[in-house]
Parts: structure tokens; sequence; C-alpha cells
């Protein structure tokens, strides 16, 4: 019994203040990316050439990078020689619509709340079950840590349950392999309606480093399911994924930077 | 027909070797010469075929030395059915399933043909087990047993839990399992297919998400087989950062893991502290190299950043802080009766099960195994710097559980030492491209166990074949082994002390 309780001492409060307070995050964490196509020399293709999943590429003259395969491995930063890109530290990058993902410039739409009613009924109590589909088991472990202490999801009312039958949605992670899309149907079919869908991670966004295997289905989770919010990354910081749903439920302001 | 025959070629971990310097051995020598070497204690790394146009099927098979050091390669050619393996070595058995779905070569005899993934096959041959595009599970032969009060409980493969997809079928007696099926092939990917005429521009992130717990290890691994393959010498301030990465991924996973373990039987102080914990690890990663699980840190040539001499000290003083909060953790579990109590004799493993089943990492140690590549294989660092195997010999849940937390600490020590003695120089250097008709082994000890990868090239120095064996593969049959005889409700606890890879088995 003391020995419970010297340890619970020794332990101390772990909870983060987010989002009350800013959260500090590694020196070298690579976040959203700010894109200056002015930078760039004419003709020079070398962050193009470089990314592993065709992410980049130009858009009427302009540089454009699309998050959704975004890997955030940083090879483009590292081959521009312009300073064209720039991965800053900010771990906010959720959103509502998959065109949202494409960056250029400085522009970013974060995710905007859902709508009145449906914070009625998810914007204090929100259930999910989470499904992974060819996931690597990162993504889940980065969605798994929300449970913990530190980030403490529960208190925002937030909370993963077993059965697909008690949710109010899914959140899903892996680029859905053929062989998951069945299991994966089904249990949608078995959560009621009204109900969410979260694409976490650019394997379920895009496909991300599978995208064009016959083994995984065409455009990730969102050839399946109507996804509500895209959580992209490789995978995508704890942090990321609840500021994510957080937004959704309109528990931070809407479009706060 | 007295003439013995040629004697495999010797290798070593992580050094390239002509391919067609290994010996082509008639399928019956082949089997008794692997026969041979396991009964004198050899390991079988892997069996596996190479892709080609038609059969016969020229398959490969890599062992590994009992004392450590080398590791033997012979290959043999298959035609459409063949003489089984496993009967005399069922460390075969998994390996000559998968080479029947990947290439329809039907090894007669085998005990258990089954399918491993029953995903759409690639490669010659006319498939034996299953049509193309077959969901997973459907059909399977499930092994079933007869009697009234015999019932059969099916779990997957979307079970209860932030968990990868799997399919679990039990055959219980009451509340006493007595036979356990595990069904995979759900997370396959196409990783072995996509990987032949590579490496491609996505290989290392494919790689890298191969098993997502096991980024470094699968990508040094990877980065290994290019380095050997293009004889580029890795400077040793790169071999310092990627143990460390290692030994990270190592730490973060197994303090996962005991937590988790203590969260499965209700002993919520240190489930609570090592959920934490773990965490803090993977940031410590992320401070080494900007993402928690190390993805886009390793490539050929060494690592894609560094750490100047204010980083190390920073992470050494935040590591010495986690230390002591997991062993407090730590202590206060290994020291609770209750605890104790729920672990020990749970999920036991017989060591010669283990020895036959081929296992590795965690689960072959703590059956009194002392298989650890760092140690038998050293590469990089931990040629200059030794980690003493810890080992455990019961077998059960405790013993998994025991080994785990002897490895925390002593990766801690590693861990300590390589950061006070960072070598100096540069952190990467250019790899050159793969030499052709090369070919290398390369084991990596992963926190679960030996990750192993072999790497043949082409007239262009392309892949010819590109085999990916996560300890998962091994270690799978273990699970369903330890959980005979334990009751049903016990199968949560065993299952996370083993906690094995679904995506790194599936491919």
């Amino acid at each position: 019994m003391w020995r419970v309780l010297r340890a619970r001492l020794r332990q101390g409060y772990r909870t983060l203040e987010f989002p009350t307070a800013e959260p500090s995050l590694p020196t070298g964490y690579r976040g959203r990316p700010v894109l200056d196509s002015s930078a760039c020399a004419a003709g020079c293709a070398e962050c193009i050439a470089g990314c592993p999943t065709e992410a980049l590429n130009v858009q009427d003259g302009k540089l454009s990078l699309d998050l959704g395969r975004c890997l955030f491995c940083g090879e483009c930063e590292t081959r521009c020689p312009a300073g064209a890109i720039r991965f800053t530290r900010d771990y906010r990058l959720a959103v509502r619509r998959r065109e949202d993902l494409l960056v250029q410039d400085d522009d970013y739409h974060l995710a905007h709340a859902l709508d009145a009613a449906s914070r009625r009924l998810f914007g204090r109590s929100l259930r999910l079950r989470q499904v992974s589909a060819g996931g690597s088991g990162a993504e889940e472990a980065d969605t798994n840590v929300l449970t913990t202490i530190v980030y403490d999801l529960g208190r925002f009312g937030v909370d993963f349950v077993a059965s697909p039958r008690h949710a109010d949605g899914l959140l899903v992670t892996g680029p859905v392999s053929t062989s998951m899309r069945g299991p994966l149907e089904r249990t949608w079919d078995a959560v009621p309606d009204p109900r969410l869908v979260i694409a976490v991670g650019a394997s379920a966004i895009s496909g991300g480093p599978w995208r064009g295997h016959p083994e995984v289905v065409a455009g990730g989770v969102g050839a399946v399911l109507p996804v509500d919010l895209y959580v992209p990354g490789f995978p995508p910081h704890p942090l990321t994924i609840l500021d994510g749903i957080l937004r959704l439920l309109g528990r931070l302001a809407d479009g706060e930077r | 027909m007295s003439a013995s025959p040629p004697n495999p070629l010797r290798v070593w971990n992580g050094r390239a070797f002509a391919s067609d310097d290994v010996p082509v051995i008639p399928s019956p020598e082949f089997n008794t010469t692997i026969a041979r070497l396991l009964r004198e204690r050899w390991r079988l790394v892997g069996l596996f075929g190479l892709p080609g146009p038609e059969l016969p099927l020229r398959a490969w098979g890599v062992l590994a030395d009992p004392d450590g050091g080398s590791l033997a390669v012979l290959a043999t050619e298959l035609g459409a059915e063949y003489a089984s393996l496993t009967p005399t070595a069922p460390q075969a058995a998994r390996f000559e399933r998968e080479l029947c779905e990947q290439f329809g070569v039907l090894p007669v005899g085998h005990p258990w043909l089954k399918p491993v993934r029953s995903h759409a096959p690639w490669g010659p041959g006319s498939y034996v087990l299953h049509a193309r595009g077959e969901e997973v599970g459907v059909g399977y032969p499930f092994f079933r047993m007869e009697g009234q009060p015999v019932h059969e409980v099916a779990v997957g493969p979307v079970h209860a839990g932030i968990i990868e997809p799997g399919h679990f079928r039990f055959q219980c007696h009451g509340e006493i399992v007595h036979h356990l099926e595990i069904v995979l092939g759900y997370q396959h990917r196409g990783l072995e297919r996509t990987l032949l005429g590579g490496p491609h521009r996505v290989s290392r992130s494919q790689v890298e998400e191969l098993a997502g717990d096991s980024t470094i290890a699968h990508a040094l691994a990877y980065a290994e087989s290019l380095e050997a393959l293009g004889a580029c010498p890795v400077p040793p301030r790169a071999q310092a950062l990627r143990a460390v990465a290692l030994e990270l991924e190592r730490l973060a996973a197994h303090t996962g893991d005991l937590g988790a373990l203590a969260g499965d039987i209700a002993f919520l102080p240190t489930a609570a502290y090592c959920g934490r914990l773990r965490g803090a690890f993977l940031n410590l990663t992320a401070e080494l190299c900007g993402n928690r699980f190390g993805r886009g840190f390793i490539t050929a040539g060494g690592v894609t950043s560094d750490i100047s001499p204010a980083d190390a000290e920073r992470l050494l003083a935040t590591l010495d802080t986690i230390a002591a909060d997991l062993r407090s953790a730590m202590d206060l579990f290994f020291a609770s009766g209750s605890v104790l109590a729920r672990l020990e004799g749970v999920g036991g493993l017989a060591r010669d099960t283990a020895v036959a089943l081929g296992m590795v990492g965690v689960a072959a140690r703590a059956c009194g195994l002392p298989i650890d590549a760092r140690h038998d294989h050293p590469t990089g660092l931990y040629r200059m710097a030794h980690i003493p195997v810890a080992t455990s010999p019961e077998g059960d849940v405790h013993a998994r559980a025991v080994v785990r937390w002897l490895e925390a600490q002593r990766s801690v020590e590693f861990l300590r030492d390589a950061l006070r003695q960072m070598p100096a120089g540069p952190a990467r250097v250019p790899c050159g491209s793969a030499r052709a008709g090369g070919a290398v082994v390369t084991l990596v000890e992963g926190w679960r166990g030996e990750v192993a990868h072999v790497a043949l090239t082409d007239r262009e120095g392309r892949f010819a074949r590109y085999k990916v064996i996560d300890p998962s593969f091994r270690n799978w049959a273990g699970l369903e082994q330890a959980m005979r005889g334990q009751q049903i409700s016990d199968f949560p606890l065993c299952n996370k002390s083993f906690n094995l890879s679904y995506s790194g088995h599936d491919l």
C-alpha cells in the first residue's frame, strides 16, 4: 500500500494543459509545411524528383503539396536549393475536405466544426470505434496514446468503444487493404446514424506509400466511406489527431491558428 | 548417388556475396542438409522462392549458426510438387505454406497446408490454395474439435480495442482453450511484389511502414542491405545514432507492453505510468530525428539528421528521468503478489516447442533460448558495445515480462554509453548503387526479435527478390501453442505478452 502511494507521489500529475496552453514539440518536429513558389528557380524540380509519394507538383505555375500524400519525410526541404519548402512546427493539420489538403503558399484551411445539430449530438460526448484497415500499427499506437493520462481524451467527452453499435463513428487507419474492405464496410453498417468518419494518416487518406497497389483500395478510406475529418501525417502526432477531433466538435475556435 | 551434396555457402550478416556462389542442391538433399543442420542446433532464418518465368522454382534456405557469427545459404529447385521439409523440420512449416501460396509449388506430405495470407497470389505457377481475389478467411479450413461440450469462439478481424486486424478461432471445452488457430492476411499490402525491380523512390517509406512499431528495425535492415550491395562504408557516427534509435524503439515498445500487461490484469498504477512513459520514449526518438517512430531517419549511407553535443546532453538528462520513473513503475509491478499470481504459470511455452517452431526474440528468450542478433550477428555499434542477452527459462507470461524489463534496463545503460561517447565525423555519406548479381542477408534485433531481410539483385543491380521476414512470422505459431490448456479469458494477457505484428506478418 505504501509502495503504491509512494510511486503515485513520485509519478506526479502528467496531463497536458492542452488546449489551454500550447504544447512543446521536439525541435526537429516536422509539422505543417509552408511553400514559397517565388523562390523557385525556373525549371528546378529537385523537390518533385525527391518526393517518395508524388505529393508535390506544379499547378498554375505554383508549387503545390498534397498533405494527403505527404509523408513529412523532409526530403523536399533538404533537396530544395532555394528554401522554397519549409516544415514548420505547427502540429495543427486536420481538415474537413480532401481538397483542403492541397498546400500552396502559407494558406491552410483547418477543419471547421460540425453543424449546430451535430454538435448538439456529439459535441460533449463522442464515442468512436477504431478500425485498422491495412494500418502499420503506428497510427493505431498514436491514436491509442490519446487515452493515456498525458492526453486524457476522456476529459473532452471523447472515448473509444469496442462495439460499433455503441459508436458515433469510425476512426480509420491504413490504406484499406482489399482484404479489409469487407470487414470495414460491415463495421460501418453496424454504426447507427448519424455517424462520423475520421481518416488518420497518409495511408488512410490517399494510400500513402501503398498508393496504386492492387492490394489496396484506390483512393483510401474516402473511396469507401464518407470522410468527415482528414488527419494527415505519417503517422500524425497525437496532438494533431486530438486537435482535429476537438475542431470537429467545435471545442476550439473555428479557424483558430 | 554416394557423392554428398555441396556444403552451403557460409556468409555473414550484412556482407554481400555473389548469388551465383550459392550452391544449388537437388530437393531431397536440400531437405536432408537443412534437417541435419537443424539437428546440429542451427536455426532456419528463412526459406523462400525467387520469382522466375516458369517452374522449377528456385528456392533459397538461410540458416543461422548456433554459436553465432555466420549464416549458411543454400538453394534448390522445386517442381510443381516436391517432398515437404516440414515433417522432419517443423521450422519450415510456415515458410513452405508461403512458398505454396506465392508460387504454387505443392509440398507433398506437409501436415498443415493452409493459406498464410490468402491474398491474391503473385509469381509464376498454378495456384493450389486459393483463387485470386478471394476474401481472407472465406472457406478457410479451420481445425475443428468434435464432441457435444466443445464450442468454438470466433474473434476478429475487427477486435475490441485499437489494434490491427486478424481472426482468432478458439476450440474450447468450458473455459479451457484446447486449440487456437490464427488467420492472418487482412493487412496484406503487396510489399514483396512491389520491391521487385527496386529500390524505388517509395521503397524506404514502405519498409518503414511495414510494421509501424518496428520502423527503425526494418529501416535499418533495409539500409544495411543497400549499403552492403553498394559497398558503402557507413560512418561510425551514423552507426551510433542508428543504435540509439533502435534501443529507443525497444524501450518504447517494452514500456508500452509492460503497461498493457498491467492493464490487462487491472493493475492500474503501472498501466497508467507506463502509458505515459512509452510516449516519453517516443518523444526522445522525436528529439533525435523529428518523428516519434523514427520515420525518415535511417537512409542508405547513414542518417538524415544529426545531434549536437548539447542535444546529446539533453537526451541523456531526459533519459535519466524517464528511466527512474520506469524503475518506480516496474518495482511496484514486480513486487506485488497479485501481479505475480496473474502472470506466473499463464501462457507457458516449452523450450522444445520454441525450438521446433524456430521462434526468435523476446518470446524465445523467455523460453531460455539465448537468441539475439545484437549478440550473435552484431553489426554497426553492436560490434563494439555489447548488450548481455536477457533470458528467463519459464516460458510463461511472467518470463516474457521479466525479459522485457531486463532488456529495457540494459538498453538504458547502452544508450547512456552511446550518447556519452558519440564518435565524431559525418552522419551520412553517399551510398553507391547496388552491385549486379549480388545478395545479402541482413539481421537486426528489433524489439520483438530478429528482423531478417534478404536482398538479391539482377544484372542491372535491381532487386530480383527482396524477402522480408518479420519476427512475427516465426512467432505467431508460438502464441497459438501457448494458449493450449489456458483459460480463454487469459487470451488478451497472453497475446499482449507476445504483442506480434499483423502488418509485419502480412507484408
